[in-house]
Parts: structure tokens; C-alpha cells; sequence
């Protein structure tokens, strides 16, 4: 039993199709849990006021923006070493989902912005490097769409996720040095002192659980799409031929 | 390696080549910025090294698409690839021919165009420094855009899309050393930093660009 098993189209569809109503189910549970506690029955902040409870979908949709990259960045490795199409394929499907949650992060900070920093945008490190991390997003999903073949666009394509992630963190570094950051620094690490106050932080994790849970489910869900249309073109080429 | 420079660079400057036009190009630009932020010589000095860098982006990005296209279309990239010469050195001499018909002229030009943005007398030193240290990398990065477009029809708003956010550090630091030169300020940080990019983009990337060129080759 080994977890390469799982790179077999068939074997992979049904365990997943066995996972995605537990996952789904479990998703939307932390989701509407961690949200209604976390709009309704958390306490407002002395200075921000209500404003602050933007960052149940602020901090998660972020969290998962860079995490989707480095699922995609995996995957696109395990394609380039083993050459497992479901690899190839979940990296796509990742891709306009990463893209989705950026958008969020950065639309829901602009929200919050426009009362607490009174901008909508302010060419901040970190809100930089997440537009930059949308460019690679859009740049990556064209690739995809542009290339006719299966298997050389997912050559290209991983080579591309490669690559796009070393300057992706050379970025992140780079506007560091080039404009001094309006946005807090990190306040959830579990290694410091000063961190957010416990009332915002148990809902805030439930709903972090609730993005990973809905990024896998969608993820299965998007990779078991592109495996039945792949294999629906091969029928209808097959039909075609004969 | 050293014939296929030679033929790269005669071709390029022969008619229907291209030279000169990535030069013409960054002229263009910086003529139409006074045009449209206005002629005063304040706002104009201020904004000078970054125009100018930009300007040379631009003009490096415009020409990308002829490192592979002409060759990819008459097959002599085939033959290119069945020779003994390794794929990573095309490459890199694709890039080296890429950045002497292009990046170069821009280094040199810049001055002259510096003078038409009013840049600050201690710019002129530190532009051509960046632009010298950075034209390479924007060669090099922009290879490996062209390789990866190399079959597709219309391959080239595609590929900006993909170069423009690969140039983003390399913008950083190169407007960043001109700037800061142009104010007078110490320059060794960014500097460092944008030789860094430079010379790890050169040592690393070929290796990628000739991934995806065999790739496309197939």
C-alpha cells in the first residue's frame, strides 16, 4: 500500500468520491460555524470596531492563496519526477481556485482598508507581492489554456510553476526592500508573545479549517472533472477513428 | 557556440532583423512620458531612472519573441537541437545574441535619453550600472518566456503575461540602484541584490529554458 496507488485515475475517483461528502459536509459545518461565531458572538475590538471580523474570511482566503501554490508547486514536482497525470491535472485544477482565493484576500482588504488605513490600496509589501502572486496565477492558468496537448502543456506548465516560484519568493523579498509596509506583521504564530486574542482566534481557526476543507474538496472535485472530460475526448476520438 | 553568436548577430542586424527597433522603441517611450505627466523639470528628474528602466523593459520585451520565431518557423531550430552543441548553450547563446543586439544599445542609449528626462547629474553613472547588471537577467528571464511560447500562434501577449511578473525583482532593484544614485544615496544594497538576480538568473535559468525548448521540440 503506498500512496502512489492513488495516481491511477480509477482508484483515485473512487476514494475521493467516497471523501468529497465528508469533506464537503465538513466544510461547510466549520464554514457557517466558525463564521456565524465569529460575526455574531465574538466581541467587538476596542479600536476597530466591527471592522475587524473581515479577517474570518480575510486570514483564511490568504492563507490558502499561498498554500494552493505550494499544493500546485508538489504536484507539478511529482509530475516532472513520476509523471502521474492525476498530478498534472490536480495542479490545474488548483490553479483558478488559488487565483480565487486571492481575489478574496485582496478584495476583502480592500474593505477593511478603506475605513481602518483610509485606502482602498497602498502598494504595501505584502499586498504587493499578493497582486504579484495573481499575475503568476493568470500567467500559469494562460499557459494551460494556450497549449493544444495534454502532456506537453503540463510539461510546460510545471516547469513554469517551478520557476514562477523562486521569483514569486524573490519578489515577496524584494518589495520588502523597496516600500515599508502599512499591513501588521504576523499575528498568529505560535512562537510569540504578542499574538490575536484568544475570543477572535478559536473561531478564526474553525474557519481556517473550513477553507482547507473546502480547497481539498473543491480540489478532488476539479480533478475528477478534468480526468472524465480527458477520458470523454478519448472516447469520442476513439468513436472518430473507427 | 562562438559561429552560432555570429550567425545570431548577423542575422538580427541584416534587414528584416529587428535591430534597432527595441532602440527605437525605448526612445519612443521616453519621449511620450513628458507627454503625458508634463514637461516640468522637478517631476521629471524625480521620476527619470524609473522611466528609464521601464523604458528598457519594455523595449527588451518587444524583441523576445524573435529569439526563437524565426528559426522555430524554418526549422533550422531542429537542426539546432540534433546538433553535438548542448541544448542549455543554444540557449545561453540565444540570450548572450539577444542581449547584445538588445540590452546593450539600451545600456548605451540611456544616458542620451537621460538627458531628455532632466535625470540629476549623479544619475548618469548609476543608470548605466543598473542597466548594465539588470539587461542580462531581463535577456535571460526573457529567453525563457520565448522558449516556453516558442510553438504557439500568438504566442506574444501570452508571454508578457508570463516574462512581466518573472522581471518584477529585477525592476526592483535595478530602478532602486538608479534612484538611489540619481538622490545620491548609497547604492551598495540594491545593487548587490540586483547583481545577485543577475548572475543566479544566468547560472539557473538556462538549464529551465532548454528544459522547455526540448519539450516543445518533441
Amino acid at each position: 500500500m503506498s500512496i502512489w496507488e492513488y495516481a491511477n485515475p480509477v482508484k483515485f475517483i473512487r476514494t475521493t468520491d467516497r471523501l468529497l461528502p465528508w469533506l464537503s459536509a465538513g466544510a461547510v459545518l466549520c464554514l457557517v460555524f466558525g463564521l456565524v461565531w465569529g460575526f455574531f458572538f465574538t466581541p467587538d475590538d476596542f479600536r476597530q470596531g466591527s471592522t475587524v471580523k473581515i479577517i474570518y474570511l480575510h486570514v483564511p482566503s490568504a492563507l490558502m492563496a499561498i498554500n494552493a501554490w505550494l499544493m500546485m508547486l508538489v504536484a507539478s514536482l511529482i509530475w516532472i519526477v513520476r509523471r502521474h497525470h492525476v498530478s498534472a491535472l490536480a495542479a490545474r485544477a488548483a490553479a483558478p481556485i488559488g487565483a480565487t482565493m486571492t481575489i478574496i484576500a485582496l478584495a476583502t482588504g480592500a474593505i477593511w482598508g478603506q475605513p481602518m488605513w483610509g485606502t482602498w490600496w497602498a502598494w504595501d509589501p505584502r499586498l504587493t507581492s499578493f497582486l504579484i502572486l495573481f499575475l503568476f496565477y493568470l500567467g500559469y492558468m494562460a499557459l494551460w489554456s494556450a497549449i493544444d496537448d495534454d502532456d506537453t502543456a503540463a510539461d510546460l506548465t510545471s516547469i513554469l510553476c517551478l520557476v514562477g516560484s523562486v521569483f514569486a519568493l524573490l519578489s515577496r523579498y524584494a518589495v520588502n526592500f523597496w516600500n515599508q509596509g502599512l499591513h501588521q506583521g504576523a499575528s498568529l504564530s505560535l512562537d510569540k508573545e504578542e499574538n490575536v486574542a484568544d475570543v477572535f482566534w478559536y473561531p478564526l481557526l474553525v474557519c481556517i479549517g473550513g477553507f482547507v476543507l473546502l480547497f481539498i474538496a473543491l480540489v478532488f472535485l476539479r480533478t475528477q472533472t478534468e480526468i472524465r472530460a480527458r477520458r470523454s475526448r478519448a472516447l469520442l476520438a476513439r468513436e472518430r477513428a473507427v | 557556440m562562438i559561429a552560432l553568436l555570429l550567425r545570431d548577430l548577423r542575422l538580427s542586424v541584416r534587414a528584416g532583423g529587428g535591430f534597432g527597433l527595441g532602440l527605437a522603441f525605448f526612445l519612443i517611450v521616453t519621449v511620450l512620458v513628458p507627454f503625458g505627466v508634463g514637461p516640468e523639470t522637478g517631476l521629471l528628474s524625480k521620476i527619470a531612472p524609473g522611466v528609464l528602466w521601464i523604458g528598457a523593459l519594455l523595449a527588451c520585451l518587444l524583441s523576445l519573441d524573435r529569439i526563437f520565431a524565426l528559426d522555430w518557423e524554418d526549422g533550422s531550430l531542429d537542426l539546432l537541437a540534433t546538433a553535438p552543441l548542448p541544448m542549455e548553450g543554444i540557449v545561453s547563446i540565444k540570450a548572450l545574441a539577444h542581449w547584445i543586439t538588445t540590452g546593450l544599445p539600451l545600456v548605451l542609449a540611456a544616458p542620451v535619453l537621460g538627458v531628455l528626462l532632466s535625470l540629476p547629474e549623479g544619475g548618469y553613472l548609476w543608470v548605466v550600472i543598473s542597466l548594465a547588471l539588470g539587461t542580462p537577467a531581463l535577456s535571460v528571464i526573457g529567453t525563457f518566456g520565448a522558449a516556453l511560447t516558442v510553438g504557439l500562434k500568438r504566442g506574444g501577449l501570452l508571454m508578457s503575461l508570463l516574462v512581466l511578473p518573472l522581471y518584477v525583482p529585477t525592476l526592483i532593484f535595478g530602478a532602486e540602484v538608479a534612484r538611489r544614485g540619481a538622490d545620491g544615496l548609497a547604492v551598495e544594497t540594491p545593487l548587490l541584490m540586483l547583481a545577485g538576480i543577475s548572475f543566479g538568473a544566468m547560472a539557473i535559468l538556462p538549464f529551465a529554458s532548454a528544459a522547455v525548448l526540448r519539450i516543445n521540440l518533441r
